[in-house]
Parts: structure tokens; C-alpha cells; sequence
């Protein structure tokens, strides 16, 4: 039951790392600087959030576990992460897109772990959901921004969304850990999904039909780009252990 | 000295000495971080929340609030994070938000104006805290820090920061 509770933890936590590195390399090459300051902005609160949840993994996991060597010193294989998060920034289309689909499941999720027995992963969650309602709100206008706009927007929503689809399934289906804790996942995926064609609908995008789901990354079996972000985030602890400024 | 019979009220004043590093006139009390304060036995307890989860000034706060009380005599401190229930900036007082003002910053409007989930909903209405003008508009609904968004007064035409509202 605790490894289910710490793996579920580390899934919670390595989403919002993994999303968080994601949107930090737009630092400085944003399209207009209002939205680097903005994509930025949010990579801060998803670490913020990671943190939250490492330290309390650490805590649980005892023997000399801290929040940095969680995040800077497991192996690919030990993150929990869904494929979502990890998938490369693409165009502004596709970062803003994956954030959308992201915030949105994060949204229900969060508020559906409010009532979790554990007091601690409820507190987290009710804080971090302050800043989830203003991703979901700053990410559904971007994509009927784009959605709505020119036909160039219009065509780089569309291909992000092709790209992206077949990573949403695993969100609702339960990983080992999620079903040990009870943890109800495909209770969420009809809200998600109603949010999801709302906002869809405004931006004259069709919900793909008949999309083969990829699954695998909640037990650690990732896609090819997940190494790469991690040889990146992880590089100055691996080179130089334990270093600290 | 004996600190058990330091006055609760003298160590909220000591902590009032302790500024926000992002926004140096407004104190962690004005601002609202400073949840409780607890003496057990010879142990002085302050309890603290963050504004935003990634906000980078909580050890910083956390090593100034030690230094502070140390330097006033109390040798066993304890910081203690708590997360629940979530900051909102309805916890910053009066006096701070006139001091955000007199800083430059606009001070964050009362909640009900904002913790609205609507998609396009017109920018909140934000005074101008150069001017006083009520004709401003939203440059950016994210600002230098995670607090803050990013407005511009259409008289006076001064860019300035908004705390926004959480």
C-alpha cells in the first residue's frame, strides 16, 4: 500500500516536472514576450507543484530521500509521467495544445483529489488548483485563438492535435497504483472530455474519433523524447554529484 | 532573556521587520504569509504560507524570519510550511495593499471580481496607482513574478505591475 502511495505520489509529481521543463525552454523565445513571460509563469507554478509532491514522496520514502535526488537522480524507467507532458514543444501550436489537454485533466483531477483520505495530497492539490484554473483559462483562449484565427493557425492547431490525441487516453485509464489506492481515474474523463469539446467547438476543431491510445508512461515505459529532456534536466547533477550554488 | 514571556503580539512586530524580497515594502505579516505563531516550552513556532507553490522567496523568507528572531534573543525557532488552507489575497491587509499602491504596484481588487473562469471575460476593471485613472487595460495576464499581470493606464500610459487576485 505505502509503494503504491509514494508511486502515485512520484506520478503526480513527475507529470508537473516534466511539463514544467517542457514550457521553461520557451524562456526567451516566446512569440511575443507577454506569452514567454506567461508559458514561463506556468513552468514556475508546475515546479512549485513537483516540489510539493517530491518532498512529500521523501518524506514517506525515508532512508535519505530528498526532493533533488528524486528529480535528478531516477532513471527513465522510474518516471511515473504520462506520455502527455513529455511529448517535444513543437510549434506554439502543439505547447499550447499539450497545455490545454493537460490543465484540463489537471483541473478534475485536482479537484477530485480534494476529498483524498490523505490530508496532505488534498492540500496540495487545493493550493495548486488556484493556479490550474488560470492555466486552463489562459490555454482554452489560446486554442480558440488559434483555432478561430488565420487558416495558418487554424492548420498548426489541427496538426498539434493530430500529434497529440493518442497520448490522452492513458490519462484515464488506471495504473497499478492507481487502482490499489482507489484512485477513480475514468471518473474524470467525462468531464475532461466534456471541457475539451466546449472548448473544441469554439475553435472549430472536431474531437478525433477511432485514435489508437498510446499508453505505457504511468508504469515507466516512455516515449524516445523522455531521455532526451532528462540527459538535460538532470545533466549537472550526473556530471557533477551533488553540486550546490 | 526569557522568551516565554515575550509578548505574542511583540514577536508579530518583529516579524513585521521582514520584507517580501520581490516586493520590498510589503511586509510577510501585510502580505499575509505569517499564518500563526506558537511558543512550546522554550521552542518559538512560526507558521508560514507560500503565495504561489513555485514562489522561489520562501527559503529566503524562511532564513530572514531566523535571522530576524534570532537577533532578537530567540535560540530555538521552527519554520513550519503550511499549505492549507491556500493563501488568497484577501489575507493582505489594508496597510499593505496602500503601501503596494504608494510602491507602484496595483493592489489586488476584492476576490469576487475575479476568480472568474470565464473564457474573454473583459479585464478587470484595475486603477491606475500612478494616476488613479480607471482607464487601464491588461497587457498581460502574467507579470514579472507569478503575483503579478501586467497592466498600462491609457491616460498617464505608465506600464505598472497588478497583484493580481488569488
Amino acid at each position: 500500500m505505502s509503494r503504491s502511495i509514494t508511486e502515485y505520489l512520484l506520478y503526480l509529481a513527475d507529470n508537473t516536472l516534466i511539463l514544467g521543463q517542457r514550457n521553461a525552454a520557451w524562456c526567451g523565445h516566446g512569440p511575443v514576450l507577454e506569452q514567454d513571460i506567461a508559458i514561463t509563469n506556468i513552468s514556475l507554478d508546475l515546479i512549485g507543484q513537483a516540489r510539493s509532491f517530491y518532498q512529500y514522496t521523501a518524506e514517506m520514502l525515508g532512508e535519505g530521500a530528498t526532493e533533488d535526488r528524486l528529480a535528478y537522480l531516477r532513471t527513465e524507467r522510474e518516471f511515473k509521467n504520462c506520455l502527455l507532458v513529455e511529448q517535444p514543444n513543437g510549434d506554439w501550436a502543439q505547447t499550447l495544445l499539450r497545455q490545454f489537454l493537460f490543465s484540463s485533466y489537471q483541473f478534475y483531477l485536482y479537484r477530485y483529489l480534494l476529498n483524498l483520505p490523505d490530508t496532505r495530497i488534498a492540500a496540495i492539490a487545493e493550493k495548486s488548483l488556484k493556479e490550474v484554473s488560470y492555466h486552463l483559462r489562459w490555454s482554452s483562449e489560446w486554442v480558440i485563438r488559434m483555432g478561430d484565427g488565420t487558416d495558418e493557425s487554424h492548420r498548426r492547431l489541427k496538426e498539434a492535435l493530430d500529434e497529440l490525441w493518442s497520448y490522452t487516453g492513458e490519462l484515464f485509464l488506471p495504473a497499478g497504483y492507481e487502482k490499489d489506492l482507489g484512485i477513480e481515474v475514468a471518473s474524470l474523463e467525462n468531464d475532461w472530455s466534456k471541457k475539451v469539446k466546449e472548448v473544441f467547438d469554439e475553435a472549430n476543431l472536431t474531437v478525433p474519433g477511432n485514435v489508437f491510445m498510446q499508453t505505457g508512461g504511468k508504469s515507466g515505459m516512455h516515449s524516445e523524447h523522455l531521455g532526451h529532456l532528462l540527459t538535460e534536466l538532470q545533466y549537472m547533477q550526473r556530471t557533477y554529484p551533488g553540486c550546490e550554488w | 532573556m526569557n522568551i516565554a514571556s515575550t509578548d505574542i503580539n511583540t514577536i508579530w512586530s518583529y516579524l513585521e521587520a521582514i520584507k517580501d524580497p520581490e516586493i520590498p515594502v510589503l511586509s510577510i505579516v501585510d502580505l499575509g504569509m505569517v499564518r500563526d505563531i506558537h511558543f512550546h516550552d522554550e521552542e518559538l513556532e512560526v507558521i508560514i504560507t507560500p503565495t504561489y507553490t513555485g514562489c522561489p522567496a520562501m527559503d529566503m523568507i524562511a532564513a530572514s524570519i531566523r535571522a530576524e528572531l534570532a537577533a532578537k534573543g530567540f535560540s530555538t525557532i521552527k519554520i513550519t510550511h503550511s499549505i492549507s488552507p491556500a493563501w488568497t489575497t484577501d489575507w493582505m491587509s489594508e496597510k499593505g495593499k496602500q503601501q503596494l499602491k504608494e510602491y507602484g504596484i496595483a493592489p489586488p481588487n476584492p476576490k469576487q471580481q475575479v476568480c472568474n473562469d470565464k473564457l474573454f471575460a473583459p479585464d478587470e476593471a484595475v486603477q491606475c496607482p500612478h494616476c488613479e485613472s480607471w482607464h487601464t487595460q491588461r497587457i498581460s495576464e502574467f507579470g514579472s513574478t507569478a503575483c503579478k499581470a501586467l497592466y498600462q493606464c491609457d491616460e498617464c500610459k505608465e506600464p505598472f505591475d497588478y497583484f493580481k487576485c488569488h
